[in-house]
């Protein structure tokens, strides 16, 4: 598509979705909103500044999706109550998107499964991961729950045009080097505001090939560098995801040649091995070789960052007719129903199980100390998860390690971090 | 818009987990959440801070998730106003949606202390610290995020600009 001058991918969509020919970095504009998304977190907050607006209606029915997914199903009463307000607010407005436990899993797996985000569209949500969109091509940001209850009102939210960086990825992956470590080398290089305010390009021979899950990794975790979206051009792996899930009409677009970004990085990929974050922070990354050893109490393979159907099959390939160490616990948490119930089929929670795991119907969980896994204090976790702040699952004085699945499963059979290439031997 | 009183100096980078821990968030009151902001940190934060005090932070405040707990939590306990190097984006759109005005001065951030006595200025951006006697400037909080504030935040805003009559 042409337009008027050259622009970003991001800086198309919302200049489109502002109705405008052309929009520049630091520009404020005011954009309409194909989808806005809330959780049993930041929906009861968004409802009561809703109803504090004044309006009757949410601008379509259709376009408001609520997701509880992070304590539920409800863990305590304080949660259930939560809950309730989610499910009587989608019941008086009639909303055609709201996923009760039995149908749900975590938001931002379970919006693309069901196709309810497509390239080229707006989706704001009350959580900051909402970025994982920037996957399909689609401008997709974190807000809170105020500005979610004026975007459930109005369809319109004003925003600052992001500058766009861009990082290219070239060369070979190496056995077991995935999305999340793509991610959180990048991470490591840039820091935790290294992006902020500013949308994050991803692209490359390596992202070309990149499997959907590992673009939704990806993107996922812009927001652990300060980002405001992710964003990853659509292609031919992109519509095929897209086929199988939805028939609504949708537009493409991408980045004109001579577009400007703030920043260009490069990164030759054939280098890099798996990565570890090191707690409290996402941006003190190691190579897994360099970690050292260190001994875990709890693995957790799960989360809307690495709980696909991709990361269970890797850890399954790892866990296969082997058990977990004696000293440690195994949560692994399919992110939503349909990747459950294509595990099951595949045989894959029967190797979790046989190895020793506990398998838990989808949620947030641990991955925000919520529950399904709570850290007591002085232990060590090592989780799929994108955070690993002071206190993130569970006692303020317990730690947090982020990986990829492939070292998750291998460090669980270990009982320490390590490099899945100890318990695979060489045998590709 | 004015505002005076002792600062609570922190680091930087500090998380949206930091500042409400996501274990009370399975509840909203503002009055509730308050009681535990800055908890893991600084665990005296809550029993001490007076209405009307000012938080003062290094580099990227409220980085993390979206919750709008954070500020809220931070509002409720009395703080009047956020001074930092530079803030996440989310906390940024919230704490202004909330009506809880944030400025960023790079200078100030380094030369205040912890338990300065500061009085703020927002309409011209200026930060004077009383106990050290120096004074600094931030950067101009753009019209359209004054007019927020000026309203009280974005819902009163919206409902004066969806309801005009009333
Ligand atoms: S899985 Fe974790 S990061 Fe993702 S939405 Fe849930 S709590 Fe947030």
């Amino acid at each position: 598509m042409k337009m008027s001058k050259p622009m970003t991918i991001t800086e198309k969509i919302l200049a489109v979705h502002a109705a405008k020919k052309a929009v520049s970095p630091g520009e404020l504009i005011e954009v309409r909103i194909d989808l806005a998304l809330a959780n049993d977190i930041t929906a009861p907050l968004a409802i009561q500044a809703f109803k504090e607006i004044g309006v009757e209606k949410v601008f379509n029915r259709n376009r408001v999706v609520l997701v509880p997914d992070h304590f539920t199903p409800a863990k305590d009463i304080p949660s259930a109550e939560q809950c309730k307000i989610l499910r009587e607010f989608a019941k008086t407005q009639r909303l055609t998107h709201y996923f009760e436990v039995g149908q749900c899993g975590i938001e931002h797996a379970l919006l693309p499964e069901k196709g309810l985000v497509l390239p080229g569209e707006v989706v704001v949500g009350a959580d900051s991961h909402t970025c994982t969109y920037g996957a399909l091509g689609a401008f997709s940001t974190g807000v809170g729950s105020t500005d979610l209850g004026a975007a459930m009102a109005t369809g319109r939210l004003w925003l600052k045009v992001p500058e766009s960086l861009k990082f290219i990825y070239y060369g070979k992956l190496n056995p077991w080097v995935s999305g999340k470590d793509l991610i959180l080398a990048t991470i490591g290089d840039i820091g935790v505001d290294g992006a902020r305010y500013q949308a994050m390009e991803f692209c490359g021979e390596v992202i070309k090939n990149l499997p959907m899950s590992g673009r939704f990794t990806m993107a996922n975790m812009a927001i652990e560098a300060g980002g405001k979206n992710g964003m990853i051009e659509p292609d031919e792996i992109t519509f095929q995801f897209i086929k199988q899930r939805s028939k609504r009409p949708y537009k493409t677009y991408d980045s004109d040649p001579d577009a400007h970004y703030a920043d260009v990085k490069e990164y030759d990929v054939s280098k890099l091995h798996p990565q570890v974050a090191l707690p409290h922070i996402p941006s003190k990354v190691k190579d897994v070789r360099e970690v050292g050893k260190v001994k875990i109490d709890q693995v957790v393979i799960g989360s809307c960052t690495n709980g696909y159907l991709d990361d269970l099959r890797v850890a399954a390939k790892i866990l296969r007719g082997k058990k977990i160490a004696p000293s440690l616990r195994l949560i692994i948490i399919p992110a939503t129903q349909d990747i459950y119930r294509q595990a099951l089929k595949e045989g894959l929670i029967e190797i979790f199980l046989s190895a020793g795991a506990s398998v838990s119907t989808p949620t947030c969980g641990p991955c925000l100390g919520g529950h399904m896994g709570v850290l007591a204090e002085g232990e060590k976790a090592l989780a799929t998860t994108n955070r690993n702040f002071r206190g993130r699952m569970g006692h303020p004085n317990s730690e947090v390690y982020l990986s990829g699945p492939a070292v998750a499963a291998a460090s669980a059979i270990k009982g320490r971090i390590c490099h899945p290439e100890e318990v695979m031997k060489r045998r590709v | 818009m004015k505002f005076e009183g002792r600062i609570w100096k922190f680091g930087s980078d500090v998380d949206t987990d930091a500042i409400i821990p996501a274990r009370y968030l399975n509840q909203s009151d503002p009055k509730e959440l308050a009681k535990h902001a800055m908890e893991d940190e600084r665990p005296e934060f809550v029993k001490e801070v007076k209405p009307g005090d000012l938080l003062l932070a290094d580099k990227n405040f409220g980085c993390g998730s979206s919750r709008e707990h954070a500020p809220l939590a931070l509002k409720a306990a009395g703080i009047s106003c956020i001074i930092a190097k530079s803030f996440a984006r989310i906390f940024f759109r919230n704490s202004f949606n909330l009506g809880l005005p944030l400025l960023e001065s790079p200078e100030a951030s380094e030369v205040i202390q912890d338990g300065d006595h500061v009085r703020v200025d927002l309409t011209i951006g200026e930060i004077e610290d009383l106990t050290l006697g120096k004074k600094f400037h931030a950067t101009p909080i753009p019209p359209f995020m004054q007019e927020l504030l000026q309203d009280g935040g974005l819902i009163p805003h919206l409902r004066k600009k969806m309801n005009p009559q009333r």
